[in-house]
């Protein structure tokens, strides 16, 4: 069982988990309990900045749950850990998933959470490696993570290391070339330290994939691209929990995890609503939206 | 005749040794190994060698990772595809986070040649010197492409390194030393300086010569490092000489000339002319008949010095 990050967490509380190795596996229950916290910071992280990216941050909520809480191997307290997990977030604008995440695992007080955006934060409006303990890229412009995430695997092997690296990108960010160019490395190169997930929500911010630019048939572009190719439901810590399980074993390949998500997921009135991609809640949206998550 | 040598062979060559020094040490590519000469690394170590296709952003977000794993990478292509393609890439994955990638360019500039626009990267300077915290350096010739390859290896931070396709004859002998951030005094001169890089440094040397011959006694810099460029030097040059031309085989604009004249113009404000090609692309042809035609050669350094130093006698600011 896991000790979960208590929910005032401060630097004494947290000093508590120094060295140990913050791998996990929370039950069903834990976990609902933190995605619910993690989307009610998102909510208010993003209402207190008056700016930000609050529907492709919810719905990536129970994958981030699920990596942070039961598959990565990682130090909240030493960031630095050589043979840390890696976990790389491509699509930057969901930073404010990405950092109340890193908050709940005691990467720094959750406090911090509401300087997003602000002058002096660590907390970018997209992230920042330099700044943010636990964040491992500076991304923001789409299409580069995985090929960062293709580097990072690629050292792991030269250093006879056994971690293994992670990297979330947005369906909408697979329009970019480079994410092919990508695809066809990681197949390549046999980095099979490396997993691909794909936030697969639909939409992007003119609107649907399907209208916008059309990824279909998307798992069998992966497949042909020399991937194995996973689809779950994205808000289901199971089958989640299953995937990253069953990648583990495979051999000689790429995996990637498409899971099927709803864009602003838990917030009745951002699901599947595009005009919640860029746009914060209003404070008034804000009190609705915490209610919802009670 | 002096002797000419390829900077790109000596670079592979001295991937090779560094290679062989330090296991941390790996190489990208983008199908152009057997060009930018990254094929001698490949051969001795194909395990930390990592040909990424045509696909030069992918390679620079490669190469990126790994530097964020302790990894130090050289990625190399031509010029025009790495700055230009890369650039957002080279941007946000390298420059921003202050990873520790090299890129080490070739084929610059229009001594490319016959390739035409599309291959002659005259804006690469401009792009990768507008990034903070990289540092660019233009070798003069194969002895300080060595040096500074190796330099580039042993500190810490994002580097391009700017080589061009033609062998070139010698600046250095074998007991130069290229030292990171400072400006090398090849011929002292009161009248004039010229500060150069890359293969005009030998053009530059050359136009001195014939300017002496007509009684002007220019000073002669070569400013490998480009970026932080050496401001002392530069200030010592306007004091003491009063007139500046500079030399570079890159559009006029965002390259060696505009960094000088950022110094010149905050620090000791003196007549400036600027050997570079016009607001203009190249087209198709051998390298001397390009250079000819868009006015990098000795004559039009010559030309440039006499007209500074006219002006001189115009500037309030006259030694």
């Amino acid at each position: 069982m896991m000790s979960l990050p208590k929910k005032d967490n401060s630097i004494t509380s947290a000093n508590s988990m120094k060295a140990e190795v913050f791998s996990s596996s929370a039950s069903e229950a834990e976990m609902k309990a933190i995605a619910k916290r993690l989307r009610r910071h998102i909510i208010t992280m993003t209402g207190k900045a008056g700016s930000g990216h609050p529907g492709g941050s919810l719905s990536a909520v129970e994958i981030l749950t699920t990596l942070y809480f039961r598959v990565l191997r990682h130090k909240p307290l030493a960031p630095q850990w050589t043979n840390r997990d890696r976990f790389i977030l491509s699509k930057g604008h969901a930073a404010p998933l990405l950092y109340a995440t890193l908050a709940e695992c005691g990467y720094f007080p959750i406090d911090e959470l509401l300087t997003l955006r602000q002058m002096d934060s660590r907390l970018q409006g997209h992230t920042d490696r330099t700044l943010t303990p636990g964040v491992e890229m500076s991304a923001g412009a789409l299409g580069q993570g995985l090929s960062f995430a293709i580097g990072v695997a690629l050292a792991g092997r030269l250093n006879s290391k056994d971690y293994r690296v992670y990297v979330l990108l947005g369906d909408g960010e697979c329009d970019e070339g480079q994410v092919w160019e990508a695809a066809m490395a990681a197949a390549h190169f046999k980095v099979d330290n490396l997993v691909a997930i794909v936030d697969n929500n639909g939409q992007q911010i003119d609107g649907w994939n399907r209208d916008v630019m059309n990824l279909d048939p998307f798992p069998s572009k992966w497949q042909a691209f020399g991937w194995h190719v996973i689809e779950v439901d994205g808000h289901d810590f199971t089958q989640l929990t299953q995937a990253f399980n069953q990648a583990k074993l495979v051999k000689g390949q790429p995996t990637v995890i498409i899971a099927h998500t709803i864009k602003g997921k838990g917030v009745s009135f951002m699901e599947n609503n595009p005009d919640f991609h860029g746009k914060a809640p209003t404070a008034g949206e804000v009190k609705l939206a915490l209610k919802e998550l009670e | 005749m002096s002797q000419e040598v390829s900077q790109r062979e000596t670079y592979g060559k001295t991937l090779v040794e560094l290679g062989r020094e330090n296991r941390d040490i790996v190489v990208l590519d983008a199908d152009l190994s057997r060009s930018t000469m990254t094929m001698l690394f490949a051969r001795e170590f194909p395990e930390r060698f990592f040909d990424c296709g045509i696909a030069e952003q992918n390679m620079v977000g490669i190469a990126a990772g790994l530097a964020a794993s302790g990894k130090i990478p050289f990625a190399s292509t031509f010029a025009v595809f790495a700055a230009g393609r890369c650039f957002d890439q080279i941007r946000m994955s390298i420059a921003q986070p202050g990873l520790n990638v090299k890129l080490v360019a070739s084929h610059s500039g229009i001594s490319v040649g016959e390739d035409g626009t599309s291959h002659q990267s005259i804006e690469d300077l401009a792009l990768i010197g507008s990034l903070p915290g990289f540092t660019v350096i233009v070798p003069a010739d194969a002895i300080e492409t060595a040096q500074a390859v190796k330099a580039a290896a042993a500190h810490f931070g994002p580097f391009y390194i700017r080589l061009c396709r033609p062998k070139l004859p010698l600046v250095y002998n074998e007991g130069y030393h290229f030292a990171l951030g400072k400006a090398v005094t090849l011929r002292q001169g009161r009248d004039a300086t010229i500060i150069a890089i890359g293969l005009m440094v030998k053009v530059a040397l050359e136009a001195a010569g014939n300017l002496e011959g007509e009684g002007i006694d220019c000073r002669v810099l070569n400013m490998p490092t480009l970026k932080p460029i050496d401001e002392a030097a530069i200030i010592q040059a306007a004091t003491e000489t009063g007139a500046i031309v500079t030399a570079e085989e890159h559009l006029e604009h965002g390259g060696l000339g505009s960094a000088v004249a950022q110094v010149v113009a905050r620090h000791q404000p003196v007549p400036m002319e600027f050997v570079a090609i016009k607001d203009t692309y190249a087209k198709s042809g051998k390298p001397a008949e390009l250079f000819k035609r868009y006015g990098l050669t000795a004559k039009d350094i010559e030309r440039s010095v006499k007209s500074a130093i006219e002006r001189k006698w115009l500037s309030p600011f006259r030694p």
